[in-house]
């Protein structure tokens, strides 16, 4: 089996009645590395609280390597360590001390020399002594990555693991998260900065009011939905567009030195060499032009926006 | 079965942590109270006094002394220690890790019980200080000593799951255990009450629990025995059904 998670019709309705999940199905690969985006309110930190075992589901089944999160629960939750996202940690306690607890509450041996190392690789081997609450809201959250892989998980949940942390930090993380899917760890992330899927995910899945609307491989999904933007720097500026170049897509900037032409990426249809010829043909001269393809934020927020409009509608 | 031993053990060494960290709070303010307590009632008073059933009134007041403290810490250590990683969110590793309700219980319960035992004991040396002890039956002084630190230490961990608030934490423990206890026959023997009272205080638990706790000093009792002792066990069976409720149902602990 190469699925590290297996999740099948899974809802979860709170007491208030508030529908948080709708019917997720999801199956994660081994070793890969899966960005669960949507907004504030979108189910991300319920689905993985259920998978971790914080919130109980309301129907459906989830499976860890095959173990199921009920049934097996002590088999299934070896396999996950957790960083939630708020910074909750025993502020009287020595980092060490911390580290070691989660470790034994795993129902691991203690190992001292491991705990060393992820403190080194956190770069907390200087503070393993002092108590969580003198340090920083970035060291904080160091501490609580630490105690998630103590006990050395096959699996890692980070929520929103760069919320509130300086960049240093963040490429520190992102570093963090290659190493791991370098060690064969599968990385699930929650996160509402776009970049960060970007720049790590190999897989994006995009919740929205608690249903999965999308699931997809980063690159795919940035071909799919991806716009791309072609533009022109012309060698004299044009004062109109010509008939001949009367598209929709198409159009000139303000300063009238520029052509601007957006397409869809998946689109057959679209023929740059054509509209190049076209362009040429007509006199136009151009000295420079490059492309641009749309970042995954914009194609999360139009995917939102045209769910949004499909319900409102 | 299988059993996570360092689960449990990691829990049973934070609290246990917890204590040292609070050393003042948790096991010097009760000494010195309860020490308090030996000086004014003991000394001061208890020696104008005359004998409560045929023992020195300094004496007669040790058992019910140690119970106020044993069932009073048990109540607060256990319920602390639950309730603040509820409060402070760190509940979530608790959750999230492969660990059974029983030895999540046993991890909380059984520090909570041990602290409370450590003070007992302590307490009880404390007292050789004031006033002249015996202990008839040490056997069942020791067993009343654990069975109430772990029934209350239950209790207390209900409380804290209960609590959404540090005024809840307190409520239970000041409102209701200490009026019991006072009550309880802590320092007079109920015989001493008129008829009446006598079977209204029959209603109060802690009766049962000092009755039988004095017994084990000096053999006197103010129900029997065996009375006692099914009072103390059908506490603790009602305390483990109810934490076997929380868990199952996962109350005030899941969503």
């Amino acid at each position: 089996m190469n699925n590290i998670l297996s999740i099948s019709h899974l809802f979860k309705t709170y007491q208030s009645g508030f529908q948080a999940l709708k019917d997720i199905n999801l199956e994660i690969a081994k070793g890969e590395i899966f960005a669960l985006l949507g907004q504030n309110g979108a189910g991300k930190t319920t689905l993985i609280s259920i998978i971790c075992g914080i919130v109980s589901p309301s129907s459906g089944q989830v499976l860890v390597d095959g173990k199921n999160i009920i049934g097996d629960y002590r088999e299934a939750r070896e396999l996950i360590g957790l960083v939630p996202q708020e910074l909750s940690t025993d502020s009287f306690e020595t980092v060490w001390n911390t580290v070691t607890f989660s470790r034994g509450l795993y129902g691991k041996a203690p190992n001292p020399a491991f705990i060393e190392k992820i403190l080194k690789d956190l770069s907390l081997w200087d503070k393993r002594n002092s108590k969580i609450m003198t340090l920083s809201g970035g060291m904080k959250r160091r501490v609580m990555i630490a105690k998630a892989l103590s006990h050395e998980p096959s699996i890692l949940f980070l929520d929103e693991p760069t919320a509130g942390v300086d960049v240093s930090l963040r490429k520190d993380m992102w570093n963090l998260v290659k190493i791991l899917k370098d060690n064969g760890t599968t990385v699930i992330l929650t996160t509402h900065y776009i970049e960060e899927a970007e720049e790590m995910a190999d897989r994006i899945g995009i919740i929205r009011g608690g249903e999965l609307i999308m699931v997809d491989n980063k690159l795919a999904l940035m071909n799919k939905l991806g716009k791309k933007e072609l533009t022109l720097q012309l060698q004299n500026p044009l004062q109109s567009l010509p008939k001949e170049l009367d598209l929709p897509s198409l159009s000139l900037s303000d300063d009238k030195c520029e052509l601007t032409y957006r397409f869809d990426s998946k689109d057959e249809d679209i023929n740059i060499a054509q509209l190049l010829q076209k362009i040429t043909s007509l006199g136009i001269v151009f000295k420079d032009l490059h492309t641009k393809q749309s970042s995954l934020e914009e194609i999360f927020v139009n995917l939102i926006n045209s769910e949004a409009n499909t319900h409102e509608a | 079965m299988k059993l996570n031993y360092y689960g449990v053990r990691a829990i049973y060494k934070f609290e246990m942590a917890r204590t040292r960290r609070t050393l003042m709070q948790s096991i010097i303010a009760p000494v010195i109270s309860t020490s308090l307590y030996f000086i004014v009632f003991g000394s001061a008073i208890g020696s104008r006094m005359t004998q409560m059933e045929g023992i020195s009134y300094g004496a007669f007041i040790v058992p019910g002394l140690i119970m106020l403290s044993l069932l009073t810490q048990s109540i607060s250590n256990a319920s602390f220690g639950i309730y603040f990683p509820k409060f402070s969110g760190t509940i979530y590793e608790i959750l999230s890790a492969p660990i059974s309700p029983l030895e999540i219980v046993m991890g909380y319960i059984g520090a909570a019980a041990s602290k409370s035992i450590i003070l007992g004991l302590i307490i009880l040396a404390t007292a050789t200080f004031f006033v002249p002890l015996q202990i008839d039956h040490l056997f069942w002084m020791l067993f009343y000593l654990v069975i109430t630190s772990i029934t209350f230490s239950m209790i207390g961990f209900i409380i804290g799951v209960w609590a959404d608030g540090f005024e809840k934490l307190q409520v239970v423990p000041l409102l209701i255990i200490t009026p019991l206890t006072f009550l309880g026959g802590s320092f007079y023997s109920i015989s001493v009450l008129p008829a009446f009272w006598q079977k209204v205080a029959l209603l109060n638990p802690v009766v049962y629990l000092i009755s039988g706790f004095r017994w084990s000093f000096y053999g006197i009792e103010d129900v029997s025995l065996w009375v006692s002792l099914r009072m103390t066990m059908s506490f603790l069976a009602i305390s483990i059904a109810v934490v076997i409720w929380i868990f199952k149902t996962g109350y005030r602990l899941k969503k």
